[in-house]
């Protein structure tokens, strides 16, 4: 057991954001409103370089009295939480400048936010998850109501608030029920407890399910996903950004690490759970999608879809099922970062438009824009060779590999079903009349993400080397 | 032991007292007053039990925090009595239905009814360890050493909701006159009082 300085060298990169973030918030209160931009791109900057300090350098190992947790994949999943945070908080001064709502609060909530996805994913213990969970839920509800003068934003931050908190309702009641029956909340001896025979109890079986569906909630697989379409409809955009990167990488991060880690020994039981939520939430993201006509709504399906096939990927319980699941998050978190950027760039008449009817002809008044957009969508309709392909197929062959053979070709389906409104937004664009055009904005952000993120995707097949090493690295810490 | 069981005695019997009038109680007011009370007295319980820990917790945080909270609100809303026992009847069979069932699983932890294994009662004949040590103590030893961590992290939870409550609610709207102490303490007399001659009958311009 680390204690001491140990504990604190290894979390040096929690310690570093959190000292960061208060000094930057003291900073904003003392200055007022004037701070805001300094204190959204400091913000920036130290999560870039909260980033660069997990790998500098590299250390594993367990502090706090093993209440904290550092390995490859913890570090892997940090690093995808930080650098999405970062760009989503730049992806974000255009639109809040718009709608009026620019304040220094936002990036240090961001960072918060953070920090707690951070604690998450670094837990190892069943406190250390409830205490992370909090922290970046609590934060995530207030900036989903962010634009409190705006009543979806607010019904957006007041629907994900009342949710999530039964999500957590139910994960701690699971928690309380694994405490009792396993006689610990940490994870080591939680699963010695089950090697030692507990796993028979019925008691730790239902404190499981209960855990689980606390944490599909956070994650919005269905029959847990209710809230997601109107919370990224109603949240202002850059913050539908972050919802459908950040969170999903961190909670799904600590779903790995709790089910292959304590609760290896009922992977019997665990595994029903998810390939029954994996396929629910494939199909329902696969059909629900069609009829939207909100762009904003349409990718809520969508992250619901990919969930699914995150979460089979999670269910095969193998190496390369884990490995399949870092691939695939870290090329999902680009696509969906790069198709909001999109969306943030659609403006008509000085106001943010947000239907999929507005992309008509959008090919011929703005071409760099739309076929960044259509590599996209390619790419998450999984059209080989760009970089969605590669994520699906890792998943499907470690969930074949694994036995799943039924889901996996249910996914196939679904995504072959799912691509109809993937290809639907091409013909939008390409094909449609134009009918009043877009602004042209001048070239930020946004369009900056947008085109780095389309040539990620389009070149990805020429140089997929270092994603898949890092993923290969961070699965072969759990299967030792 | 005489002493602690009429002590016992008189705190649990006005705990019942006015959590009944709570309930009972005409005025609004007074049935937070009696919250009150009965969160003192419940307090005292713990006190009795050893607990000293959660009986300081109750004291300010149900008494300091809630029960004024309690007290503000019933004074600021316009409650209307009448309205509000209309319901009364209708609800009562829900109310007693899970007052029974509070009242039954109590039983079945303490091994009244039922089967004996596991419970409280039998627990209790097994002799649980209790260390020397009060439970402040106890709590503070563990709190900033092994669960430092999570101590921190409660912390940045709490700054969350602070963030987050004034983010949400504070507006900053024109025209408001706030008291600047620094501008009244800098004013200068020449600046503030004019020495004026006013004229008979002819009043000040």
């Amino acid at each position: 057991m680390a204690t001491g300085i140990d504990s604190w060298t290894l979390a040096r990169p929690e310690i570093f954001l959190a000292a960061a973030t208060c000094l930057l918030l003291i900073w904003g209160v003392v200055r007022g409103e004037r701070s805001v931009n300094l204190v959204s791109g400091a913000t920036a900057l130290a999560l870039v370089a909260t980033a660069a300090l997990l790998f500098l350098p590299f250390r594993e190992g367990t502090a706090f009295a093993s209440l904290f947790v550092v390995d490859r994949l913890t570090a892997t999943m940090k690093a995808l939480v930080l650098v999405s945070s970062a760009v989503a908080l730049l992806m974000s001064r255009a639109y809040f400048e718009k709608v009026g709502a620019w304040r220094f609060e936002y990036p240090i909530l961001l960072a918060l936010a953070a920090l707690g996805m951070m604690l998450m994913i670094s837990a190892n213990d069943l406190m250390s998850v409830y205490v992370g969970l909090e922290l970046q839920s609590l934060a995530l509800y207030v900036v989903a109501s962010f634009q409190r003068d705006d009543a979806r934003s607010t019904e957006a931050g007041v629907k994900y608030f009342v949710l999530g908190s039964v999500a957590s309702g139910l994960l701690l009641f699971g928690a309380s029920l694994i405490y009792g029956y396993c006689g610990s909340t940490q994870f080591a001896r939680i699963s010695q407890a089950l090697l030692e025979g507990r796993a028979a109890e019925l008691g730790v079986v239902v404190g499981l399910v209960f855990f689980v569906t606390g944490l599909a909630f956070k994650v919005s697989a269905v029959p847990f996903h209710m809230w997601t379409p109107d919370v990224y409809e109603g949240a202002p955009t850059p913050v539908t950004a972050l919802f459908a990167a950040a969170p999903k990488v961190a909670a799904i991060s600590l779903l790995v690490s709790v089910l292959m880690g304590p609760f290896k020994p009922l992977f019997a039981q665990w595994q029903q759970i998810l390939v029954a939520a994996a396929v629910l939430s494939m199909l329902l993201g696969a059909v629900a999608a069609i009829r939207q006509t909100n762009i904003k709504r349409l990718m809520a399906y969508s992250s619901i879809g990919n969930v699914g096939y995150i979460l089979l990927g999670l269910a095969s319980g193998t190496e390369k099922g884990v490995q399949g699941v870092v691939f695939f998050l870290a090329i999902y978190v680009v696509m969906s970062l790069g198709v909001f950027a999109v969306i943030l760039t659609m403006q008509r008449q000085g106001k943010m438009v947000e239907e999929i009817a507005d992309l008509a002809g959008l090919a011929r008044t703005r071409p760099m824009i739309a076929f960044a957009m259509l590599l996209f969508m390619f790419s998450l309709a999984g059209i080989p060779p760009l970089a969605g392909f590669w994520g699906k197929l890792y998943i499907f062959m470690a969930a074949i590999e694994a036995k799943l053979v039924i889901p996996a070709v249910l996914g196939v389906l679904c995504s072959v079903v799912a691509s109809y409104y993937y290809l639907r937004i091409v013909k939008v664009m390409y094909i449609d009349e134009p009918g009043v055009a877009l602004d042209r904005t001048p070239i930020g952000v946004n369009a900056i993400v947008a085109g780095v993120g389309a040539a990620v995707v389009a070149l990805f097949s020429l140089l997929p080397q270092p994603l898949g090493t890092a993923a290969a690295a961070a699965a072969k810490g759990l299967f030792p | 032991m005489e002493l602690q069981a009429l002590a016992f005695y008189v705190f649990a019997a006005i705990t019942v007292v006015s959590a009944a009038m709570v309930v009972g109680s005409r005025n609004p007011v007074y049935s937070v007053l009696y919250l009150i009370l009965a969160f003192f007295n419940a307090a005292a319980l713990f006190l009795l039990l050893g607990a000293e820990f959660i009986a300081m917790i109750l004291v300010i945080v149900y008494v300091g925090a809630v029960a004024v909270l309690f007290l503000f609100v019933v004074m600021m809303l316009d409650i209307n009595l009448t309205e509000l026992k209309q319901g009364f009847l209708r609800y009562l069979p829900v109310g007693a239905t899970i007052g029974v069932v509070l009242l039954l699983e109590i039983l079945f932890a303490l091994g009244v009814l039922g089967a004996s294994k596991g419970t409280v009662a039998e627990l209790a004949a097994k002799g649980v360890p209790v260390s020397s040590v009060e439970n402040t103590r106890a709590l503070g030893r563990v709190l900033y050493t092994q669960y430092f961590y999570l101590f921190q992290a409660a912390g940045l939870v709490l700054l969350v909701a602070m963030i987050g409550a004034i983010v949400l609610t504070l507006r900053q709207r024109p025209g408001v006159r706030r008291q600047n102490v620094g501008d009244q303490l800098y004013r200068r007399r020449d600046k503030a009082v004019t020495v004026v001659k006013v004229p008979t009958r002819g009043g000040v311009r």
